[in-house]
């Protein structure tokens, strides 16, 4: 049996790879085959060629464009899918496991389908280090698929760290207490290089812009240190956080959800603290 | 102008989530509901769009009998009527919401014409398909551009803004349209009184179909293992300061 793989050139194309395998022989389709990028464009050319090669499955990472040509694969063909799996094993039905709520909650699943469509949730496996699949040709799309296709680029505004780049990011919460608290913050993220986070209840009074927030509706941040301030630390926040290797846990309260999931906390009053840092850096420098 | 926006209600999860004891829910006893954040963006401009061209906007839903609560929270913002698709509290899958909802705007558009514009979230918070507006694009031949943080009208046109890594990839597609927006696409504003003394008395317009077989059935639910974190206390007030200084030291960082 051929398993067909829409793959770029990362990490999860390759982790989405290693539960295609599972599936059959398989057979890659580059999502840099239509440019610019056109989703319809390449959910014709998957279709097309998961009928030519009879293929047993479709694979795809859980990233945005996985997930979005994907869904419009199943759109086009009227099977069923199942986004950001973390397990999935042949059969019929076949059996995955998929997260929910960005990956705060599992949820093991049968899918009833002659050719499952699956994505792979981001760093949940193993990376496939095997021989890059055979890649299929694709044709020249029809225009109808080409009316959704990306005309221009606009580069971020802001200049200041980016979070998902950021190796140490300062974060406040509803803790801060208003727009003005986040100085102190600004002040400690501007002495560790650090880029500037919030939570969602942040954002929803307006202290601080969307592009600010980590959690699972915001940012998912992955730096070697995160120093939350006066974040609860409720599931939407914490879904963004999973790639953070070391959490610092400022709080008044020692038994706020992200107290309890830190690696180092320290309890009382933020706007005593934070400064007492910032100090204390200045010191030693 | 016509605008249409789909919704779901969904439990604010807090800080830990807890299961039904047969494992094929949350708990939600102790909890309250919302719309998923994405769709809140989605209704605001839903709303800014129609107070800026004049028209007719629409919130739907398909979910339990209290969703009704979501649909007023979305007419207390400004949106004129809902659709109210009910079900008996079981949960649909992707494929089945997206039959229903695209049924109920079919009906709708037969009788008041087609909505230049039908609004989703790029995905639901709690089952994260991703899908649900890009099958009822499909089923109506529109074009459907996803995860957007930006729209702006022009004329026949929509031009939209999709994060993406490095930036913002822009679309223009012709209306009608489908669009899945993101949280940040609008600061959503709160609801004020008179507009909830409003939402009271605005139509709702409810059916009840039958739940389909899901195709993908969910069998249980499980909280995934923390990650073997352990807190570590550094101690008390500014007087633990050198101690996060020394944690930083550690990890490289000065």
């Amino acid at each position: 049996m051929t398993v067909l793989v829409l793959m770029e050139d990362n990490e999860p194309s390759r982790q989405a790879l290693t539960l295609a395998r599972k599936f059959g022989e398989p057979r890659s389709l580059r999502m840099d085959a239509v440019q610019p990028f056109a989703p319809d464009a390449l959910a014709a050319a998957l279709a097309v060629t998961a009928d030519d090669l009879n293929v047993s499955a479709v694979f795809a990472a859980g990233t945005d464009r996985g997930n979005e040509v994907m869904a419009r694969l199943a759109a086009r063909t009227g099977l069923p899918f199942a986004a950001n799996c973390i397990a999935a094993t042949p059969g019929d039905p076949v059996q995955v496991t998929r997260q929910r709520w960005g990956g705060s909650l599992l949820e093991d699943a049968r899918l009833h389908s002659p050719r499952p469509l699956i994505t792979v949730a981001a760093h949940t496996v193993p990376a496939d280090s095997g021989a890059p699949p055979v890649e299929v040709d694709v044709k020249a799309p029809d225009e109808a698929d080409l009316i959704v296709r990306v005309s221009d680029h606009v580069a971020p505004a802001n200049g200041g760290v980016s979070l998902t780049t950021a190796k140490v990011i300062v974060s406040g919460g509803r803790g801060v207490g208003s727009k003005e608290g986040f100085a102190i913050i600004e002040e400690l993220a501007s002495l560790l290089g650090a880029a500037v986070g919030c939570s969602r209840a942040v954002t929803s009074a307006g202290w601080r812009p969307h592009t600010d927030q980590v959690g699972q509706t915001g940012t998912k941040v992955a730096p070697e240190v995160y120093i939350a301030c006066g974040i609860s630390g409720a599931t939407q926040h914490m879904a963004g956080l999973k790639g953070a290797k070391r959490i610092v846990a400022i709080n008044s309260d020692p038994q706020a959800p992200l107290m309890l999931n830190a690696d180092y906390t320290v309890t009382g009053d933020l706007k005593e603290i934070v400064p007492a840092i910032s100090a204390e850096i200045r010191k030693q420098k | 102008m016509r605008i249409a926006v789909c919704i779901k209600r969904v439990p604010i999860t807090g800080g830990r989530i807890l299961l039904t004891d047969d494992a094929r829910a949350i708990n939600t006893q102790h909890l309250g509901f919302t719309m998923s954040p994405h769709e809140e963006c989605g209704v605001e401009e839903a709303v800014r769009l129609i107070e800026a061209n004049q028209g007719d906007s629409v919130v739907l839903t398909l979910g339990p009998p209290e969703a009704v609560e979501q649909l007023r929270d979305a007419m207390a913002l400004g949106i004129d009527r809902a659709i109210h698709i009910q079900t008996d509290g079981q949960e649909w899958d992707a494929e089945a919401s997206a039959a229903a909802l695209l049924e109920a705007i079919r009906a709708d558009e037969a009788a008041n014409g087609p909505f230049d514009i039908i609004f989703l979230g790029n995905e639901s918070a709690d089952s994260g398909g991703f899908q649900v507006g890009i099958r009822i694009a499909y089923a109506l031949g529109r074009p459907c551009v996803t995860g957007l943080k930006k729209v702006t009208i022009d004329g026949s046109s929509v031009r939209c803004e999709q994060e993406v890594e490095g930036g913002r990839d822009v679309y223009v597609v012709p209306l009608p349209a489908v669009l899945t927006v993101k949280e940040g696409l609008n600061l959503p504003r709160y609801p004020s009184v008179p507009g909830k003394m409003r939402a009271r008395s605005k139509p709702i317009v409810v059916s009840n179909p039958s739940r389909p077989a899901p195709r993908l059935e969910l069998v249980r639910l499980a909280v995934p293992a923390g990650q073997g974190r352990r807190a570590e206390s550094l101690g008390n007030g500014a007087a633990a300061a050198p101690a996060v200084v020394q944690v930083l030291q550690k990890a490289g960082l000065l």
